[in-house]
């Protein structure tokens, strides 16, 4: 039928356009990034760093280039060592009952205090066995600045406000011990808000959330509370600030302003998505991740449930519409033919 | 003096009649105002687009009442207030966003309609024209809006739309500044766009409306064979009886009838995208607030305005301006620029045929570069496609003048 013809060339050419200016278009505007499924090898630092090899053969000064070339190829070397050594580690078996001895160092600074230490508030580490993936704990231990890809900031990774931990637990077996401990009893079922709080709000705040970089915002009786409160925050942003470069994104509304595959390639590894950005691998495992991203759905995408409620309601109400109309239609031009 | 019934009871027909002469008026504009009987759907497109900016209106009024025009209050206004304290807000939100896309689709179909099938010509043109100066007046709204969440987007597109006004080389900074009301998009530029959006461009819109619909009352709705009708005769035909013989339908409700159903298949279809599909006419890039200090890796309009972009991007800064322009006033020419006088179908008129088809092809290759960054063979590819929208202009009477009258 004539109408079906026009209706199949009508939807033909928007769907090119649709496809054109959707879909094909943003494959073309941005990278693609594979995400190593939460898993904590070091894959994706030894490959950056042979490119950065690679990269350097470009520089037209010989000197220059030599110098480049012979630190990176050094870094290629450290980072190939590193990760060999993590995985080493992964294969001891820790004792808990010590790791727990050594763990009661770390309170000095993971104590809840909030008070900023070095740059940020060292996080709270009550369900860290649950939130952090045991191979990247087992860099951290190790080296903070490497586990967490951001040895680009620091000459000498000591600098790391967490660079003291490499002096507290140093052999291998004492940081198998600390992450059995940690994976077995630093655990629980989180809340995804939680989740957002201990792996992410020390630096980003989530103002639909109502929380700061110092947690989740109280209740204030008096303006004047609000306002002490509120010039503590401007405070730690002021910290985090000067030790990141600027101030992290609000994350409030992220999940509509980013794809959920840019974020978790992102979060599993800053460097990939954002060479060079000073935000750090915070070395969450999938299950933390999803928590995390719930939480951002949350805020970000707060009507969810309402539209897949009433999306099919109003849908069967213009279906209906649409078969009395076609009835009508049919009466009215019934003897018209 | 008109003739008073004295015993007609307040507001009763009769009393009405006398009044406001209801019944001629509904015969002029509704029962007896004469559609042809040989249409497709494609003619729903008309009250489709009426019924779309219905919604963008209803829907508008809505989010009105909580947007904030202010540069520190717009953003969470819309994305936090609306969305997550205003009951239904998200939906009136989502509703608002989806419609300003898919009204432009409709727009475009409506107009390569009248291209394809010659409803621009032959007593037709003040129709065109009208019709043109509403989809100028739209692309105003639809831009003013966008300013409107404060968003990435909003503030670079307003900077660089704006920016357009230096005139190229000539480069009269006075003028931009004069249209920001500041040396950069801030609040004046946000408070003066908002009322544009909210106020005057929707006032334009709706008496462009009135004005395109009375322009169709006097030459008639073309129909799908360019057949001239003699309107009188076949509606004498239809008023007696003889419905098959006749070539018309009355408007209502006859013509309605039909609209109505195609409304009703566009419905589910504009509800299936608000509920499950609307982040294709939500840029993500606007959902990060704006900041002067940032410019986003890739800038590019709404996709509607992509083919006009796409115009201005592959030249120099001055050539590309001018062909700009160029592309902004090149449809309204059409019915000057088209020399012959036959009113038909595209396919059955010689070398139109493919003016039409590659015109199409033209604007979809153009919309589709306009969005791709500027590198490599999308340059190459947006810059062909460019000349051959100008060409194909430029050729245009030539090819015409030559057509057989069929």
């Amino acid at each position: 039928m004539k109408e079906f013809k026009i209706l199949a060339v009508v939807a033909f050419f928007t769907l090119v356009t649709y496809w054109g200016v959707e879909p094909f278009a943003h494959s073309q505007m941005h990278k693609h990034v594979e995400g190593n499924n939460f898993a904590y090898d070091g894959k994706a630092d030894v490959e950056e760093s042979a490119m950065a090899i690679e990269a350097a053969k470009n520089i037209e000064n010989p000197a220059k280039k030599a110098a480049v070339i012979d630190k990176a190829t050094k870094k290629l070397a450290e980072k190939k060592a590193f990760w060999a050594d993590v995985n080493a580690i992964s294969k001891i078996k820790g004792n808990a009952a010590s790791g727990e001895a050594l763990f009661a160092s770390c309170m000095g600074c993971h104590n809840g205090s909030g008070v900023n230490m070095g740059g940020v508030i060292p996080p709270s580490l009550d369900h860290a066995g649950s939130l952090y993936d045991k191979k990247y704990l087992i860099a951290l231990l190790k080296d903070p600045a490497i586990a967490s890809n951001v040895d680009h900031k620091y000459e000498n990774t000591m600098m790391h406000p967490m660079g003291t931990v490499k002096t507290m637990v140093t052999t291998p077996q004492q940081i198998a011990d600390v992450v059995e401990f940690i994976k077995t009893k630093k655990v629980g079922k989180l809340e995804p808000k939680q989740a957002f709080l201990e792996a992410c709000a020390r630096c980003h705040a989530d103002r639909y959330g109502n929380i700061t970089q110092l947690g989740e915002m109280p209740k204030f009786k008096t303006e004047k509370e609000a306002l002490e409160y509120k010039i503590k925050v401007l405070a730690e942003q002021d910290a985090i600030k000067a030790y990141m470069g600027k101030l992290p994104p609000d994350l409030s509304i992220i999940s509509r302003a980013r794809s959920e595959h840019f974020i978790k390639t992102f979060i599993e590894n800053p460097q990939s998505q954002l060479p060079g950005t000073s935000m750090p691998r915070v070395g969450l495992t999938k299950e933390g991740f999803e928590k995390v991203y719930t939480y951002l759905e949350e805020t970000g995408d707060p009507s969810k449930d309402a539209r897949h409620a009433l999306g099919p309601w109003v849908i069967l109400f213009f279906v209906v519409f649409t078969i009395l109309a076609y009835l009508w239609k049919k009466s009215q031009w019934k003897d018209l033919h | 003096m008109a003739h008073f019934d004295k015993k007609a009871k307040p507001f009763s027909h009769q009393w009405l009649n006398d009044r406001l002469a209801v019944d001629t008026v509904k015969k002029v504009l509704s029962t007896e105002y004469w559609i042809p009987k040989n249409i497709n759907f494609l003619w729903a497109m008309g009250m489709i687009l009426a019924a779309t900016f219905g919604l963008l209106l209803v829907s508008g009024i809505f989010l009105l009442m909580y947007y904030k025009p202010d540069t520190k209050l717009a953003f969470d206004s819309v994305n936090y207030t609306i969305m997550t304290e205003v009951g239904y807000g998200w939906l009136w939100r989502h509703i608002h966003g989806v419609a300003a896309s898919v009204v432009f689709l409709i727009i475009y179909i409506h107009m390569f309609t009248g291209i394809y099938y010659g409803s621009y010509k032959k007593g037709r043109e003040m129709i065109w024209l009208s019709g043109m100066l509403l989809f100028v007046v739209f692309s105003a709204e639809a831009f003013s809006g966008y300013m409107l969440p404060w968003g990435q987007m909003s503030y670079w597109a307003g900077m660089v739309i704006t920016n357009l006004f230096s005139l190229g080389s000539l480069d009269i900074q006075a003028i931009v500044e004069w249209i920001r009301g500041d040396y950069v998009p801030g609040d004046a530029f946000l408070t003066r766009f908002f009322m544009l959006h909210v106020l005057l461009l929707p006032l334009v819109i709706l008496a462009l409306i009135v004005f395109h619909f009375a322009t169709l009352r006097i030459p008639h709705v073309n129909n799908q064979d360019g057949e001239e009708i003699d309107f009188e005769e076949s509606a004498k035909l239809y008023k007696e009886g003889n419905k098959k013989e006749s070539k018309v339908i009355p408007f209502n409700p006859v013509f309605l009838s039909k609209d109505i159903f195609v409304m009703g298949i566009y419905f589910v279809l504009f509800f299936y995208l608000v509920f499950y599909h609307f982040e294709f006419a939500m840029d993500p890039v606007n959902f990060d607030p704006a900041d002067g200090l940032k410019t986003p890796v890739h800038i590019y309009p709404e996709w509607y305005f992509l083919w006009s972009y796409e115009i201005l991007r592959p030249f120099s800064k001055d050539i590309g301006l001018i062909a700009f322009g160029f592309a902004q006033v090149a449809f309204f020419l059409l019915p000057f620029l088209d020399k012959s006088p036959v009113v038909a179908p595209a396919n059955r008129r010689g070398l139109f045929k493919f003016w039409f088809w590659i015109m199409l092809v033209d604007m979809i290759v153009l919309t589709i570069m306009g969005k791709l960054p500027p590198e490599g063979a999308w340059n190459i590819i947006g810059l062909v496609a460019a000349l051959t929208f100008i060409v194909l202009f430029a050729v245009l009477p030539f090819i015409t003048k030559f057509e057989k009258k069929a």
